[in-house]
């Protein structure tokens, strides 16, 4: 077998920028040309950007909502299963089953749950964990950079011109990548 | 003389910084050498937190009665205190939560700090209960765990039991809340740090944060989801925390005033907290564009807001009192603003009710002399506050013969020292070590390079 196989190269055009507003026109306008982008990096959450990427909005709320119940019914089970089942105590002439006093705490378990949870969903999606090496373009992301990284796909992929495209947008700086 | 009023809304940062004068200006402090200044207030700080381990050493190895505690009053000093460090916790998230749900950009330029000082005056706060105990060593047994007694769980209709699971959600939620707003900042120190020891460690706990808007989506989503937990979180607190008395059938206790009256209480004495020390950060880390006079503005007019709110209820309890027709309930009031204590009561009415007052004034509220006395009046007040709803309810109770008096040992005020001393020693290093500011959510407020009114290009 002669034929080769397609190099797993990643081949990049990765422009910067300064502004806000420059980012979010260029990665509008990348992305109505049908370019794919790989990411955008930015030291703050613009906003509508996820628009101008055509990301879609973050599944994590049901995260935060399944585990909120989830730790709700289980704080009402045990709430029940101690106070009137385990060991039922007569704490003042109190019914054993003194459901709306288990209001409080079973709301407390919920935040707890749903809080704790999200965060750590959160950190599973975005693959984060101490220590983490982080894959930094350029140290001015977390400064004062916007980058624009697309991602060379196909034969059509014209360098040049989005090159002069992101020159029209006041991009600083503009290189082309291989990664192995 | 025609004066012209613009109809654009002063941008909230002055200066008209860009993104990276953001940075710099808020890691400057961290990257200079701590001044004389600084060195001087974290010296007495940790002297002031020494005395306070020293008094629990000695409660621990005596015993209660090494406090002003009796049998008429067994709730006082220390409970007093409990619920003053946490009702300053109450603002941090105030700030971070429920402003952010009713989008108040402004709260950019103090969400970090209101936040820390939340986290450090719930550890304060925890540290009253636990000493109280007695026997801190056991406070595990507070949690329902299987044991060899039973096993024998706790009750979970006790308002003591709710006030255990309040306050370690509270702290938990606060704190993941508090990290999630930084790790941004985290990745930002690490890619300016030089290597060293502070490159290790923010590269350590920010997480591999590469600023991908994925992640970014991510976050803002998370950041959503925990300011709407976090508000019916702050506010089930205090009310669980009001419920301790609540519950219970002393007059003066006894109301379904208090969770909304001590829920604004704490807002009011948080907000106040926050104030104090902005007013100070701002001077001595030269933040003054951060955090502008217009900022300084606003959180008055939240305190005057809840200053009224607090007024409104020490009214309706007296109306209550005399209204309810119940001899006990009208003696308890009298006796709290006329009795032996009663001028604790006028310090709580003239600090709280009276001196936010001048915060009608837009000029007095431009005043950060005043601004600073008054916020430091309001903290006393709040404090006398819950001294007085502890204390005045508790020793002069139904059987006259029983009635007695409390006045705090010198341990007791060792310790309520000692709590400042351990807040203000956090907060102190917090100054140093962390970015007072967001710097990634100041960022998102500037306007530079927008087109939009008001903004640069």
């Amino acid at each position: 077998m002669n034929r080769r196989h397609p190099s797993n190269t990643r081949r990049t055009l990765v422009g910067f920028f300064e502004d806000e507003q420059d980012i979010l026109a260029v990665t509008q306008e990348v992305r109505r040309a049908g370019f794919k982008i790989a990411d955008v990096f930015a030291p703050y959450a613009v906003h509508g950007l996820d628009r101008a990427m055509g990301l879609e909005p973050s599944r994590l709320p049901l995260v935060c909502f399944l585990l909120g119940v989830l730790g709700a019914a289980f704080k009402v089970w045990f709430e029940f299963w101690t106070t009137a089942s385990a060991w039922p105590i007569n704490v003042g002439g109190k019914p054993w089953n003194s459901l709306p006093a288990f209001v409080p705490v079973t709301f407390e378990v919920m935040v707890l749950f749903a809080g704790v949870s999200t965060v750590i969903a959160f950190f599973i999606v975005s693959r984060f964990w101490p220590g983490k090496k982080a894959f930094i373009f350029d140290p001015a992301v977390t400064n004062d950079r916007f980058v624009l990284v697309l991602e060379e796909t196909d034969a059509a992929f014209d360098p040049a011109r989005l090159r002069r495209l992101f020159h029209e947008h006041n991009a600083v700086h503009v290189e082309e990548r291989v990664e192995d | 003389m025609a004066t012209v009023y613009s109809v654009l809304r002063r941008p909230l940062i002055e200066g008209d910084k860009s993104l990276s004068r953001v940075t710099e200006d808020v890691c400057a402090s961290m990257e200079r050498k701590p001044s004389a200044l600084w060195w001087g207030a974290f010296l007495a700080a940790l002297t002031a937190l020494l005395a306070g381990v020293a008094a629990v050493y000695h409660l621990l190895t005596t015993g209660i009665g090494t406090w002003g505690l009796n049998r008429t009053v067994g709730w006082a000093f220390d409970i007093t205190n409990f619920v003053f460090w946490i009702g300053i916790g109450h603002a941090g998230t105030l700030i971070s939560a429920i402003l952010f749900l009713f989008r108040q950009s402004w709260r950019t330029s103090v969400n970090r700090s209101a936040e820390a000082m939340t986290i450090f005056a719930v550890m304060c706060a925890g540290i009253f209960p636990l000493i109280h105990m007695g026997r801190p060593w056991l406070a595990f047994w507070m949690f329902p765990y299987p044991n060899s007694r039973g096993s024998l769980w706790i009750n979970f209709r006790s308002p003591l039991v709710w006030d255990f699971f309040a306050i370690s959600t509270y702290f938990t939620i606060s704190l993941v809340f508090w990290y999630m707003g930084l790790l941004p900042d985290l990745a930002t120190i690490r890619d300016r740090a030089r290597p060293g020891f502070r490159r290790s460690i923010t590269s350590f706990f920010c997480l591999g944060w590469d600023g991908s808007y994925r992640t970014w989506l991510h976050y803002e989503t998370v950041y959503k989801l925990l300011a709407g937990l976090a508000t019916p979180l702050v506010v089930s607190v205090h009310t669980i925390v009001s419920w301790d008395f609540a519950t219970s059938v002393i007059p003066g206790w006894h109301t379904t005033i208090l969770p909304p009256y001590f829920v604004a209480g704490a807002i009011f004495s948080g907000m106040s907290m926050v104030l104090t020390l902005m007013l100070v950060v701002r001077k001595a880390m030269r933040l003054e564009q951060y955090i502008t006079v217009d900022h300084v503005d606003k959180m008055c007019k939240l305190i005057l807001v809840t200053s009224m709110m607090v007024g409104l209820a020490y009214l309706t309890e007296f109306f209550t009192a005399a209204y309810s027709g119940n001899r006990y309930e009208r003696f308890a009031f009298i006796n709290r603003a006329l009795g032996p204590m009663g001028w604790s009561y006028w310090v709580m009415v003239v600090c709280n009710v009276l001196a936010p007052q001048m915060f009608w004034s837009k000029r007095l509220r431009g005043n950060l002399a005043l601004v600073f006395a008054i916020t430091v009046f309001v903290n006393i007040g709040m404090w006398f506050e819950r001294f007085v709803i502890v204390v005045t309810s508790l020793h002069r109770d139904y059987l006259p013969s029983s009635w007695s008096s409390y006045a705090p040992t010198s341990i007791e005020i060792a310790t309520l020292i000692g709590s400042f001393g351990l807040f203000f020693s956090c907060f102190l290093l917090f100054c140093r070590y962390i970015p007072v500011i967001a710097i990634s959510e100041v960022k998102g407020v500037l306007s530079y390079g927008r087109s939009r009114p008001g903004g640069r290009s």
